[in-house]
């Protein structure tokens, strides 16, 4: 057991390694929250009720895009490569690798996070998280559910070539509906009751507890629910269906 | 040690994939420190034997046993004592030589040190460069590292050499020449029969999913019952060849009619079959409408 946590060190060091190997990327990665940032707190410049809502909806677009759309893009390249199959026929055991990738995508998301508070509180005027405690409950069960979504939705990616469209036919309607730019309780009716159902929604409503409004755990687990219900189908599915070869091996 | 339980058998072994039956029934033995070949077309059933034994795929039937371990059970004691080096397989693109075989020897107990890997694979000049700025060779002899810094006692290669330059392909086959120098067993495939011819102690040549022959290179050409008798003919000067299961009665004709003639028999040659004689022979059938690598 130990070993095996040893193993997923090494393996959570490497994906670190090769994200940082990548300057420019690992840059625009995190300029794409600041910049979404700047963009619609000039357009919603003065206007704190809607910075309210803007600044938690980043941090949760930021989650989902570290986790969701980097998994499924990242499984999908190493897949259709042949580094998972190679992988594979190590004695690296699958869960050792797959704790140092989640790591990996799950320490993107602190850090994007991290830059997110850090500009609300510097430039729109919103105070240091009022709940740690709700911050990091949100946090976690955020890049859970949306980790193991996104390695999920990297088995339906038939190749490399089409993980951009496949990811982004996810990743935009999602934080569109959930709320990431406005408040979705001025959306229509109909747009409502999908975003209740979508857990980047319940995300976004908790950092929004954590981070500006205050409202406590207990008035929004049912939030938690929802989200855990996905994380549960997304890990069922990222294990069930886990391709580790390009081509069909069963 | 060399009376030892066989590295690898296969017994009846069978794999279809839809309809089609791309390993239909095969049986081999492979002894510890034997290197043995695979022999066959593309699409022969080749890979899929082999992937099957390396635990990637799963068999219809059959028996396989490597190691003494089911590969399909994929015993963790089974992956860290064999070396894979798939036909095709990519890496990361931005990892060094020297780190990609660095995270692999931490899979591994007994690793080998990384230095001597680097020789071995014959990448010391390549030890800090990136993955994706190497030439086809010389990923294939990072394949070869990544498969060998485990130090394990069996080694898959899926044809190793396929798509190399004569160079890297000699290149190739030193590598695996100093791996049987080590006592590692190899079971490697390959549709090159001078590669098979020089590695391998013992080949199966494979058409269609079945072993057609088995034995080592040499004892495959010689156990044909023919014989190829070559002379040149004193009336057109061009050379004549013909096969025959008994050469005595075809040799009197020829050497008594020079004999009459007075004049010698020139360029007379009487040759068993080559290994290249008999795979085609057997192989001659095999087709290239199944899909590769199937």
């Amino acid at each position: 057991m130990p070993e095996s946590l040893t193993l997923a060190w090494y393996q959570f060091r490497l994906e670190r390694r090769m994200f940082w190997r990548n300057p420019s990327a690992a840059f625009f990665n995190f300029l794409l929250p600041l910049l979404f940032l700047a963009l619609f707190g000039a357009i919603f410049s003065g206007n704190q009720k809607d910075l309210n809502v803007i600044v938690p909806g980043i941090a949760g677009m930021s989650i989902m895009s570290t986790t969701f759309s980097a998994l499924a893009m990242n499984l999908t390249f190493l897949r259709e490569q042949g580094v998972l199959k190679r992988i594979r026929g190590t004695p690296l055991p699958e869960g050792s690798y797959l704790l140092g990738v989640f790591g990996n995508a799950i320490t993107n998301a602190c850090i994007q996070l991290t830059i997110v508070v850090l500009a609300g509180k510097l430039f729109f005027n919103i105070d240091w998280p009022k709940d740690w405690i709700e911050l990091v409950v949100y946090l976690a069960a955020g890049v859970t559910c949306l980790a193991a979504l996104g390695v999920a939705w990297s088995h339906v990616i038939p190749n490399f070539d089409a993980a951009p469209a496949y990811v982004n036919i996810v990743f935009l309607p999602v934080i569109f509906i959930s709320g990431v730019f406005y408040d979705v309780g001025n959306a229509p009716q109909f747009l409502r009751d999908i975003a209740q159902a979508l857990p980047l929604t319940h995300v976004i409503d908790g950092l929004s507890g954590a981070l500006v409004s205050g409202r406590s755990l207990q008035d929004n687990w049912s939030g938690l629910v929802v989200i855990a219900i996905w994380a549960a189908a997304g890990i069922f599915f990222a294990v069930r269906g886990f391709r580790w070869d390009a081509r069909r091996t069963d | 040690m060399s009376a030892a339980a066989p590295a690898i058998l296969v017994r009846d072994l069978r794999k279809s994939y839809g309809s089609f039956a791309a390993v239909q029934g095969i049986d081999f033995e492979v002894a510890p420190g034997e290197v043995f070949g695979l022999l066959g077309p593309n699409g022969a059933g080749k890979t899929s034997t082999v992937e099957i034994l390396e635990g990637y795929r799963r068999r219809d039937g059959g028996i396989a046993s490597v190691l003494g371990h089911d590969p399909e059970q994929r015993p963790r004691d089974l992956r860290r004592r064999i070396g894979i080096v798939l036909q095709s397989t990519g890496m990361y693109r931005h990892i060094t030589v020297r780190e990609a075989l660095t995270h692999w020897a931490r899979f591994y107990p007994h690793a080998r040190d990384v230095d001597e890997v680097l020789t071995l694979a014959g990448l010391d000049e390549k030890a800090d460069a990136l993955a994706r700025t190497l030439s086809g060779g010389q990923m294939r002899r990072l394949d070869f590292g990544l498969a060998l810094v485990g130090d394990p006692e069996l080694i898959f290669l899926d044809e190793p050499t396929t798509g190399f330059d004569p160079a890297a392909r000699r290149a190739a086959w030193d590598v695996i020449r100093s791996l049987q120098d080590l006592g590692k067993t190899v079971l490697l495939t390959t549709h090159y029969l001078d590669e098979a011819q020089a590695l391998c102690d013992r080949v199966a040549i494979i058409k269609e999913g079945r072993i057609v022959a088995e034995g080592p290179p040499a004892e495959l050409g010689a156990s044909s019952s023919r014989y190829r008798v070559t002379w040149r003919s004193p009336e057109t000067g061009r050379l004549e060849t013909r096969e025959t299961e008994d050469p005595t009665a075809l040799l009197h004709q020829l050497t008594s009619a020079a004999l009459a003639r007075g004049e010698g028999l020139r360029d007379l040659s009487v040759t068993r079959p080559s290994l290249e004689d008999v795979y085609l022979e057997l192989t001659a059938e095999a087709t290239s409408q199944e899909p590769a690598n199937a």
